[in-house]
């Protein structure tokens, strides 16, 4: 199930910090648990979490296994110009996740 | 149990919530503290003036989580259940939109359930009213109870009644369903030989291990548990607190946590629906 909850303010002033939080559901499967016949179950969890915004990655996150499901990231970055936010997610199992908010900056 | 870890994750059998060693410790801390011996309180019903949420005694962080709509997890099983909602999964091409409307419709729904079902001329909770809808009036498999897609369901329904009260149904059957919730509330289970209401009406507010003890209402559910790392049913929930005391979990479903939730909701009458609330 690939959803993700952005907050993110819809406009800021030029200059301006703005924090954003990224939720994200997935269940990362820390590759560390058995069932009960003994076989690991094996790792399935977010590797890596980008922001991208006015042309740059302006924040990365490498995730580990000690991670909780459902991980939420907050950052904060500097409004500099009308663009959006691209969020990106992407998992053992080669899924991605993109999530595109637009952001009005004012001057 | 599917893995033999304390705190699987989406494992919705009923590990003990409560650490059994310092539930232990908890309990004869209990006896040797208290003015008034623990096992000697007798269960007293908590007056209105000091009815209160589970939400009321979660720390800061967890209020502030619940609190926005942006960083409650839960949110992402409704926006699922939103899906869900137009989707068309049965033969006959039924959706729920298309009987029900904008889902907005079911305001107040989940406020007054379980309720009577006139067809079976017994109680059934939301979860069960749901599953006929899916399989009698969808012609689709059903879902089965704790899945991903119920709980969204039931999520974004019960969301529709956020803010209002919870409105017991008046039911003569239902009424006596929760009648028999409030004997099984009161009635001593488990290898620890507690009741319900030992823990929420006498000793809400106090330390069990690492947890409080809520006053146990329902106003939340389906919730998101950062324990379960998910969301899950007031069934799931009632179910842990079944294992916490060493008691045989009643099977989802059974009548008698039909019966419970019934009586949980006439306890919590006129409290104020939080759906989907956080939990730890
Ligand atoms: C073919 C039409 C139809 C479809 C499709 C349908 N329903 Fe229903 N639903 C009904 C009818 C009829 C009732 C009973 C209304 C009554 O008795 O007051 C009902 C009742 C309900 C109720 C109880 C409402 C109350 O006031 O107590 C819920 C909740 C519900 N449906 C959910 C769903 C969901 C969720 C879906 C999709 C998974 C769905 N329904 C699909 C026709 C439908
Ligand atoms: C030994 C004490 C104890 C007993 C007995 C017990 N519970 Fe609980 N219950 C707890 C604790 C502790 C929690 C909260 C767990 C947590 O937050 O980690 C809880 C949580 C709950 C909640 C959730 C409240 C909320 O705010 O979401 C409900 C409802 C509940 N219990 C009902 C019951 C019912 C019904 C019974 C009897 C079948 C029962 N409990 C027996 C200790 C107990």
């Amino acid at each position: 199930m690939a959803s993700a909850l952005i907050d993110a303010p819809k406009t800021a002033k030029r200059g301006e910090i703005i924090t954003l939080r990224a939720l994200v559901s997935h269940q990362m499967e820390t590759g560390y648990r058995r069932e009960i016949s003994g076989a690991v179950i094996p790792r399935l969890i977010i590797h890596t979490f980008t922001c991208h915004y006015d042309g740059e990655e302006i924040f990365r996150a490498d995730l580990f296994p000690a991670m909780a499901a459902n991980p939420l990231i907050a950052f904060t970055t500097v409004a500099t110009r009308s663009e959006p936010l691209v969020f990106r997610w992407l998992d053992d199992a080669g899924v991605a996740i993109t999530e595109t908010v637009q952001l009005v900056v004012t001057a | 149990m599917m893995f033999p870890e304390r705190h699987s994750r989406n494992n919705i059998e009923p590990s003990s919530d409560f650490y059994l060693p310092a539930f232990f410790i908890a309990v004869l801390f209990a006896i040797n503290l208290s003015p008034v011996p623990f096992m000697a309180v007798r269960a007293a019903e908590i007056p209105l003036a000091q009815r209160q949420s589970g939400f009321e005694l979660m720390q800061a962080e967890t209020q502030a989580m619940q609190r926005n709509d942006l960083s409650n997890p839960a949110m992402l099983w409704v926006r699922e259940g939103e899906k869900l909602w137009d989707e068309k999964p049965g033969e006959n091409g039924q959706s729920c939109v298309a009987c029900h409307g904008v889902v907005t419709g079911m305001a107040g729904v989940a406020a007054s359930y379980p309720t009577l079902d006139t067809a079976s001329g017994r109680p059934i909770d939301l979860t069960g009213r749901i599953q006929q809808c899916r399989t009698d009036r969808q012609r689709a498999s059903a879902w089965p109870r704790e899945s991903r897609a119920l709980l969204a369901m039931a999520s974004l329904i019960g969301l529709q009644s956020r803010g209002m009260p919870i409105m017991p149904a008046p039911d003569p059957i239902s009424k006596a369903g929760a009648a028999r919730g409030k004997a099984l509330f009161n009635q001593r289970v488990g290898q620890l030989n507690l009741s319900c209401a030992q823990c929420h009406d006498d000793n809400w507010g106090r330390k069990l291990g690492s947890a409080t003890i809520p006053q146990g209402h329902p106003t939340g559910y389906p919730i998101y548990r950062l324990e379960w790392q998910g969301v899950g049913s007031l069934q799931r929930r009632l179910r842990n607190c079944l294992a916490g005391v060493r008691a045989e979990a009643f099977p989802f479903g059974a009548d008698a946590l039909i019966d419970l939730e019934l009586f949980l909701m006439e306890r919590a009458a006129g409290m104020t629906v939080e759906t989907p609330a956080v939990r730890p």
